[in-house]
C-alpha cells in the first residue's frame, strides 16, 4: 500500500475532500505563472489581490509592460511604487533592494520569459532574502514554462468566466481564475477556484466543482449567452 | 584721513588706488607717490596686496548672488551680475540699485552701479555714467561717453584720439569699412567696431559664471595614477561624513570627480531623495556606477564633493542601532534612482481626466497621498498604445460580437457597455474622435476593455476603429 492509494480528485465515495487553502501572504518567495496569453491578467489579478496591504513595490521588465500592460492607478485602486525597468536582471536586482529595506509591505517583479538571469540560484537568493526580510516577494512569470525555481509557492492561474452580475445577467462581474498550486513546501499540490470579492476585497478560495455532468452545462451556458 | 595703496612702478612707486579723502587731494592712480607725498605730507601710503584684492573680489562675487543667479568677476575691479527676470522681486530695477548699494555699504564698501541690457553697456555707464545709471536703449545713452567706455588699450585711445574720435557716438556714427580696415590687425578684445557692437548689443557676450566651490569636500592626493578609484572612496565619504556632521548638514547629491593626468575630469554624481550623511548608504549609492567611470592613464586626485547642503539634525538610531524607519523609504528610492535612473521609479498619481491615459501621471516616488479606491469599471492593465482591433457586430453601433486581434478571433461572451468618453476640447486638438468603451469577457473568461473611435457618421473620418485598451484581472 502506498501513502496514497487514490489519483487525485478520484475517490471512491463521491467527492474529493476539498484541500486545506494555503496562507497566500507569507513571507517567502511565490512565483505565479500566467496561462500564457496575453490577454489573461490572472496572475497579475490574483497577486494584487493577495497583497499585504501597505507600500508595494512593483518592477516590470520592458517586455511584461510592452506585452502585457501596465498596472492602472483607477483599476488596481494601489498607488505602487513602480518600477519601469529594461531587463530582467535589473528586475531581479530590485527586488532584492526592496527586500533589503524596511519601508515595503510586499515586492512584486514582472518577469517574460525564461531570460538565464533568473537561474536557479537568483531564485534562492530571492527566497532567502525575502525570508530574512519577513516580506512576501511575489514574481509573476508571463509566457514561461516553470522550470528549476526555488519558490516555495508556486501558482499557475488562469481566468475562469466571471461570477454573474447582480444587477446585469449580461454583463461580466467578479473575477473568478483557477488556480494551481502546483508546487508548495510542507502542501500536496491542489486545484482551487480563487473569486476575488472586489466590494470587500477579499480572495475566496474553493475546491472547483469536480462532476463532470454538473459543470459542463454551466459552460454550455456561457456560451449560449454570446 | 588720506589713504593710498602703491604698486611698485618703472620708476619707483606708483598709486594703486586711493579713498576718498585721498582723491581729493591728488592721489589718482597712476600718479607717483613721491609726488603726491609733496603735495599732501599727511598722505598715509601702504603696500597693496593684489592677490588679497583679487581672493576678495572672488568672494564678492558669490555673495552678489543674493541679486541674481550670474555673476563673475569683471577684471580687476569690477564684478558682473546678471540680473535678468529677478529685479521685480527687489520692486523694481533703481529699488534693486538701491538694495545692492546699501548691501555693499552695510560690509563697509563703496560701489558705483549701472544697469543695462548688455555688458559692455553696464561696463561703460558704471565707471563713466551718472550714479546708479539705468539703460534701455545702449545707443542713446552711451553716445555721449568717451571712447575710453569701450574697454580699449591705452594705444587704441591713442591712436582714436588721433582720429579725432572722442565719444561713443562719433564713433557709431562714422563709416564702419574704413574703421575695420584700419584695425583689422588688432586684437578681438582692442577692436573699437568689436567692443562696440558688444556694448550696443549687436554682437553677443556670454557671462561664464564659475560655480561656488563647494562646502564640503574630500579629497585625495595621489603618488601614483591609478585606475581605479574604489579603494579610497570608503575613506573619502567618512572624511566628507564627518565634516558635514560637524555642522549638523546633510548633502542631497554627492560628486565624485577623478583628475586625469591627461588633463581631464570626469564626474559622478549620485542624487539622494533626502539628505544624508550616513557614510555607508552614500557609499552604497556608486555601486554599479564606478564601471562607467574613464579613466584614461589614471589620474592622481580625487574628489567627493557634497551638493545641495541642508540642515540635517542628529537623529536617534533605533534599539537594534539601524537607522529611524521613516528614513527607509528614501534610503530605497536612492539606492533604485542610483541605479536605474530617476525615471524609472515612480508613483502614480491620479489626475481629474476621464481620458484613461491622463486619469494617472507618475509622480515623485516619496509621495504618500492615498490612492483612490479601485473602480470595478477600470481595467487592472494598461496597454500602451492601445491595439487596434478588427470587429464583428451584429447590429450597427450596438455591441462587438466577435473581434481578431493579433490573427486570434476571440468571441464576445458577455459585455457591458457603451460607457462614452468624450474629448477633452481644450486639450484635444480639433477632430478627435469620441470614445465607447465595452467591458467584454470571452468564452474562455478573459476580461477586455475595448473602445470604438468615433461613430459612423460623426464626420470626423471614415468608419470607426475599434481598439483594445486594457485588461481586466
Amino acid at each position: 500500500m502506498t501513502a496514497h492509494p487514490f489519483l487525485r480528485g478520484v475517490t471512491p465515495f463521491g467527492r474529493a475532500p476539498a484541500p486545506a487553502v494555503p496562507r497566500i501572504a507569507t513571507a517567502t518567495l511565490s512565483e505565479a505563472f500566467d496561462s500564457r496569453h496575453p490577454l489573461d491578467a490572472a496572475a497579475a489579478g490574483f497577486v494584487l489581490a493577495a497583497l499585504p496591504p501597505g507600500r508595494v513595490l512593483w518592477a516590470q521588465d520592458r517586455l511584461s509592460r510592452a506585452e502585457f500592460g501596465a498596472p492602472f492607478l483607477p483599476g488596481t485602486g494601489r498607488a505602487l511604487l513602480r518600477l519601469d525597468l529594461t531587463r530582467p536582471a535589473d528586475v531581479l536586482a530590485a527586488l532584492e533592494d526592496g527586500l533589503r529595506s524596511r519601508a515595503l509591505a510586499a515586492v512584486v517583479g514582472e518577469i517574460h520569459g525564461a531570460p538565464p538571469a533568473l537561474s536557479f540560484t537568483a531564485s534562492r537568493r530571492l527566497a532567502l532574502r525575502a525570508e530574512t526580510a519577513g516580506l512576501p516577494c511575489w514574481l509573476i512569470r508571463h509566457a514561461a514554462r516553470p522550470d528549476a525555481s526555488a519558490a516555495r509557492m508556486r501558482w499557475r492561474l488562469s481566468a475562469l468566466p466571471s461570477a454573474p452580475d447582480p444587477d446585469d445577467p449580461k454583463a461580466p462581474g467578479d473575477p473568478r481564475w483557477l488556480a494551481e498550486l502546483f508546487r508548495a513546501r510542507g502542501q500536496p499540490p491542489s486545484t482551487w477556484v480563487a473569486r476575488h470579492d472586489r466590494a470587500a476585497d477579499r480572495l475566496d478560495l474553493s475546491a472547483p466543482p469536480r462532476d463532470r455532468e454538473l459543470a459542463a452545462p454551466a459552460r454550455a451556458a456561457g456560451r449560449g449567452l454570446a | 584721513m588720506p589713504l593710498a595703496l602703491a604698486a611698485p612702478g618703472p620708476h619707483g612707486p606708483v598709486i594703486h588706488a586711493a579713498n576718498r579723502a585721498g582723491e581729493e587731494v591728488g592721489a589718482r592712480p597712476g600718479a607717483r607717490v613721491v609726488d603726491c607725498r609733496s603735495i599732501c605730507p599727511e598722505l598715509r601710503v601702504e603696500d597693496a596686496q593684489p592677490a588679497q584684492e583679487a581672493a576678495r573680489l572672488a568672494r564678492l562675487t558669490f555673495w552678489i548672488r543674493r541679486w541674481g543667479p550670474f555673476s563673475a568677476v569683471d577684471g580687476a575691479d569690477g564684478l558682473i551680475l546678471d540680473t535678468t527676470g529677478t529685479a521685480h522681486l527687489f520692486g523694481g530695477e533703481p529699488a534693486l540699485l538701491t538694495d545692492i548699494q546699501a548691501g555693499f555699504a552695510r560690509a563697509g564698501l563703496t560701489c558705483r552701479l549701472a544697469l543695462a541690457p548688455t555688458r559692455g553697456a553696464a561696463w561703460a555707464l558704471a565707471r563713466f555714467g551718472p550714479e546708479r545709471a539705468i539703460c534701455t536703449d545702449p545707443l542713446p545713452a552711451l553716445a555721449p561717453l568717451p571712447v575710453a567706455a569701450l574697454r580699449l588699450s591705452p594705444e587704441t585711445l591713442l591712436l582714436l584720439h588721433r582720429l579725432g574720435l572722442k565719444t561713443i557716438g562719433d564713433l557709431a556714427a562714422i563709416l564702419r569699412l574704413p574703421l575695420m580696415r584700419r584695425f583689422a590687425r588688432t586684437a578681438p578684445a582692442d577692436n573699437p567696431l568689436i567692443r562696440l557692437d558688444q556694448a550696443l548689443g549687436r554682437a553677443a557676450e556670454p557671462l561664464d559664471a564659475p560655480e561656488p566651490p563647494a562646502e564640503f569636500a574630500a579629497e585625495a592626493r595621489l603618488a601614483e595614477p591609478v585606475m581605479d578609484p574604489s579603494d579610497w572612496l570608503p575613506g573619502l565619504t567618512e572624511q566628507l561624513c564627518a565634516g558635514m556632521a560637524a555642522q549638523d548638514r546633510g548633502c542631497r547629491r554627492l560628486c565624485l570627480s577623478v583628475f586625469r593626468v591627461d588633463g581631464e575630469r570626469r564626474d559622478i554624481r549620485v542624487a539622494l531623495a533626502a539628505p544624508a550623511r550616513d557614510p555607508a548608504h552614500l557609499l552604497r549609492l556608486f555601486q554599479g556606477r564606478l564601471d562607467r567611470l574613464d579613466p584614461g592613464y589614471g589620474f592622481d586626485l580625487i574628489q567627493l564633493a557634497a551638493e545641495a547642503v541642508e540642515p540635517l539634525a542628529q537623529a536617534q538610531p533605533a534599539l537594534d542601532g539601524s537607522a529611524p524607519e521613516a528614513l527607509a523609504l528614501s534610503r530605497l528610492v536612492d539606492r533604485l534612482v542610483a541605479r536605474f535612473g530617476a525615471a524609472a521609479i515612480s508613483r502614480p498619481l491620479p489626475q481629474d481626466s476621464h481620458i484613461p491615459e491622463r486619469s494617472e501621471i507618475p509622480g515623485p516616488p516619496l509621495d504618500d497621498s492615498p490612492a483612490p479606491p479601485a473602480r470595478p469599471d477600470r481595467p487592472l492593465r494598461l496597454l500602451t498604445p492601445p491595439e487596434e482591433i478588427q470587429v464583428l457586430y451584429a447590429i450597427p453601433e450596438g455591441p462587438p460580437a466577435q473581434f481578431i486581434w493579433r490573427r486570434q478571433t476571440l468571441r464576445v461572451a458577455r459585455h457591458a457597455g457603451p460607457e462614452r468618453i468624450a474629448p477633452e476640447w481644450w486639450q484635444d486638438r480639433p477632430g478627435t474622435r469620441l470614445r465607447d468603451y465595452f467591458r467584454i469577457e470571452d468564452d474562455s473568461g478573459r476580461r477586455l476593455w475595448i473602445y470604438r473611435e468615433g461613430l459612423a457618421q460623426d464626420g470626423r473620418g471614415g468608419a470607426p476603429r475599434w481598439f483594445l485598451h486594457g485588461i481586466f484581472a
